[in-house]
């Protein structure tokens, strides 16, 4: 599922979508200076890992950002990180204790 | 390019010399004795140790740890499987992160670095799944069983 954010094209993907709502896979494909076809594969990629879903409106097919991944990896990022603030500062106290 | 999810880094101003901190890092007791970890042998560049987690709530789990790299007073690598936390799961196979801690010398003092990459190779489940085990995932699984409860 990460591995699908580590490619510049579909990590700006990623950002329009969710700088600018649903959009077109003719949309997406303008800004993105890539083929639709190149586009349509990394949204297949991007929604294979969760990250992204279709969604039609109307007779239109748009593309939207499914954020609950995003927001679980995350939070998953920052527990780990108070983990390490929480280390650090046992590290702090244990080498600056007087000897 | 790295990705926001692959990543971790923490900067810490220690007022203690790079030697007493590169020892509370080199030497596995005590490194184990701030990171609430009960080692099997010592760090040893190029070999695996086992640490056995001290951490309350957390005293039956222990996983192996892959010292990659020491460099005296310096630096400091090792490789971790971080999700680790179901002992009924073989985790040997799978990608671990990679744990860096940098020694800078400020004066006295010292200015650490700690970085920890490599989440985005770690299998989705494996996120799903530890995240489930721990507190914010609980509370979520309470919100899930609430909705359930109150949609019946």
């Amino acid at each position: 599922m990460f591995a699908a954010l580590g490619d510049t094209t579909r990590l700006g993907v990623v950002a329009r979508l969710c700088a600018e709502g649903p959009l077109s896979i003719a949309r997406l494909s303008d800004g993105a200076g890539v083929s639709r076809q190149a586009i349509t594969k990394h949204l297949h990629t991007l929604a294979g890992a969760g990250l992204v879903r279709d969604v039609r409106l109307g007779r239109e097919h748009f593309w939207e950002l499914d954020p609950r991944r995003l927001d679980i990896a995350r939070r998953e990022l920052d527990q780990i990180a108070e983990r390490w603030d929480a280390a650090l500062g046992r590290l702090k106290r244990f080498v600056e204790a007087p000897r | 390019m790295s990705s926001p999810t692959d990543r971790i880094e923490k900067r810490i101003l220690l007022r203690a010399s790079p030697s007493r901190v590169w020892r509370a890092l080199s030497n596995a007791d005590e490194f184990g004795t701030w990171f609430l970890t009960k080692f099997d042998g010592p760090f040893v560049e190029g070999t695996t140790v086992r640490g056995h987690s001290l951490y309350p709530g957390y005293e039956h789990i222990s996983g192996d740890w892959m010292i990659v790299r020491m460099e005296a007073e310096r630096y400091l690598a090792f490789r971790w499987h971080p999700y680790a936390i179901d002992m009924t799961v073989d985790y040997s196979t799978e990608p671990t992160t990679l744990v860096e801690f940098t020694l800078t010398a400020a004066g006295e003092d010292t200015i650490l670095t700690v970085v920890e990459s490599g989440f985005d190779r770690l299998p989705a489940g494996r996120r799903d799944e530890a995240f489930r085990m721990n507190d914010g995932g609980w509370a979520e699984q309470m919100r899930n069983i609430e909705q359930h409860v109150t949609a019946a």
